[in-house]
């Protein structure tokens, strides 16, 4: 679309522009384009000489069972939160949308932990689920569980997913509610007169009218799983025990920052992007239709 | 409709807003209560009156072990953070979106790509390159550091472009049958039709701005730069901490500024969210 009212000169916009793009090329497009470049050379062990290796850093990375191992924790970390999280929050969002008393207030109490930091969410579970002074980690214990996340992997991949989940469910249900809305009363009038209720109601006619919002979400759950779960995982677990809830991301800062292996964790940097660009042109592919229609 | 109490939809959404404030509410409680007692692993429910002054403990005095700032110099650097990066990617997002959508010039399209890519690289997948641009630049350790490289934004720039490309024509013709130049049509024109928009980016932003961690623990090992986010991770890394009831309290107040800012702003929250993604 473009607009037909437009003002002369070419200078004022252009100065107009200048900030961003400035910015996109110095803090996004520069740092990309080294990571490129680190990822198809090597440096020796004193870092004087810098090597040409192809695409050896990309060949070793997935050869390496650690990295694969990390590829598979992640998917299914990522899995973990986007279904645990989307499920809450259609569940919610359902009965929200029911014309009940106090809706408004039901909402609210229902949005504002979209407020709340990774990080700061990971505070909150660590709080409630600690082994020994956490209200929901003493019970386990003194249920006979053995409850320790810091010792026990599976606990730990239990406790990232179910507080990156947590966070997220807010943001779902501002979604869903928002796409149940938007399906017309009629519909739903309509599927109500031939006597179609509560779960067949919903499979037959909320469900598939749902199904656009669904699969936006699953991409933008996928994304926040993936990326902005650093904070969290860093601070319930820093990625263990061992590697336990080390996602792709938490092993490029390990690699990267904390072990200082440039070559590698630039190879990882560039699988990321690519799996990027992949998750935000299928949000935008859809989006396009969405909006087409 | 239905007359009856639909108890069903009450219990599951009580359960909702149970499942969200309990977790808050124990840190709340916590907070005021008696750090050895919380040690014991007895935490109460019930908050105590008497303990709010850990609140003014923990706001003036630094963490003693873990070498933190007081939290009050801790809430600044957040609050400075949140808003610099909010009203800096609304102003850099407006200036760009104006330009693309009322004005030809030249490589404009492309212009437009260059900051849509920014929505494909993350600073998480980016982590090692970028950290060598910013120290070229000298600006590890320094507020700008901290704030101006997370201003471009691709989200802003297409929301403000989409809302610029839905002024009616007749707005824009009258305008300049007034004789307005560029920028009095965007000061009196343009600012005032999209400030609902504004209004909801500013409080997405905000939050976002607030609840960054990944970034400042890239570029800022100052602890004079610490946000309340770094400052809290740091504070819960301490194996031998005991004093749990100034986490919590550090807790509580690093989470109020960001909700009270979305609760008070909830109407142009939700809908702009709602409304920008598509």
């Amino acid at each position: 679309m473009e607009r037909r009212t437009i003002f002369e000169g070419w200078w004022f916009p252009v100065a107009l522009v200048l900030p961003q793009l400035a910015l996109t090329f110095v803090f996004f497009l520069w740092p990309a384009w080294e990571a490129v470049m680190s990822s198809l050379t090597r440096q020796d062990a004193f870092g004087i000489s810098t090597q040409f290796v192809g695409l050896e850093n990309f060949t070793d990375l997935f050869a390496d069972p650690l990295y694969r191992a990390a590829i598979v924790r992640t998917g299914v970390f990522c899995a973990g939160v986007a279904v645990l999280s989307m499920g809450v929050a259609l569940v919610l969002a359902v009965f929200a949308d029911r014309e009940i008393r106090g809706r408004g207030i039901y909402r609210t109490l229902l949005i504002w932990p979209y407020a709340i930091a990774p990080a700061i969410a990971a505070v909150l579970w660590i709080l409630m689920m600690h082994p020994q002074i956490g209200l929901v980690g003493k019970l386990l214990n003194a249920a006979g569980l053995n409850w320790d996340y810091k010792i026990n992997g599976t606990q730990a991949m239990g406790m990232v997913i179910l507080a990156s989940a947590w966070k997220q469910v807010s943001y779902n249900f501002i979604f869903f509610v928002a796409g149940l809305q938007s399906i017309p009363r009629s519909v739903t009038e309509a599927a109500r007169m031939d006597g179609a209720r509560g779960w067949r109601r919903f499979r037959t006619i909320t469900w598939p009218l749902l199904a656009p919002t669904t699969f936006f979400l699953l991409v933008v759950n996928l994304v926040y799983a993936a990326f902005d779960t650093f904070g969290t995982i860093k601070a319930l677990t820093d990625g263990g025990p061992g590697q336990a809830t080390e996602t792709l991301v938490v092993k490029v800062y390990r690699d990267g920052v904390v072990n200082l292996d440039i070559g590698s964790s630039s190879a990882q940097s560039v699988v990321l992007m690519l799996a990027v660009i992949v998750l935000t042109s299928l949000q935008f592919r859809f989006l396009g239709r969405r909006s087409g229609s | 409709m239905n007359a009856r109490t639909d108890w069903a939809a009450h219990l599951v959404l009580g359960l909702g807003v149970i499942l969200f404030a309990l977790p808050v509410w124990l840190v709340f409680a916590g907070s005021t209560q008696d750090a050895a007692a919380i040690s014991r692993g007895e935490l109460s429910l019930v908050p105590v009156l008497s303990g709010l002054h850990t609140y003014v403990d923990v706001l003036t005095r630094a963490g003693a072990d873990s070498g933190t700032m007081p939290v009050g110099h801790l809430l600044l650097i957040s609050f400075g953070m949140a808003m610099s990066i909010a009203v800096g990617k609304i102003v850099i997002s407006v200036l760009s979106a104006y330009a693309v959508t009322f004005f030809r010039f030249p490589f404009r399209r492309s212009a437009f790509w260059v900051i849509f890519l920014t929505l494909m690289l993350p600073v998480e997948v980016r982590i090692i390159p970028t950290y060598q641009v910013m120290a070229n630049f000298g600006l590890i350790n320094t507020f700008t550091g901290l704030t101006v490289p997370l201003i471009a934004s691709a989200t802003a720039t297409l929301l403000f472009r989409q809302v610029f490309l839905a002024v009616p024509d007749e707005l824009v013709e009258a305008a300049r049958m007034d004789g307005a130049g560029p920028w009095r049509f965007l000061r009196d024109i343009l600012l005032p039709v999209s400030s609902s928009n504004i209004a909801a980016l500013f409080v997405i932003l905000f939050v976002y701005g607030w609840n960054q961690y990944l970034w400042p623990l890239l570029v800022a090992t100052d602890p004079h730069l610490d946000t309340i986010v770094i400052g809290i991770v740091k504070m819960i890394g301490l194996e031998t901490r005991t004093e749990w009831n100034e986490v919590m309290a550090t807790s509580v107040l690093a989470l109020l500024p960001p909700v009270a800012v979305v609760l008070l702003m909830q109407r142009w929250f939700v809908a702009g969210l709602t409304e920008g993604e598509k």
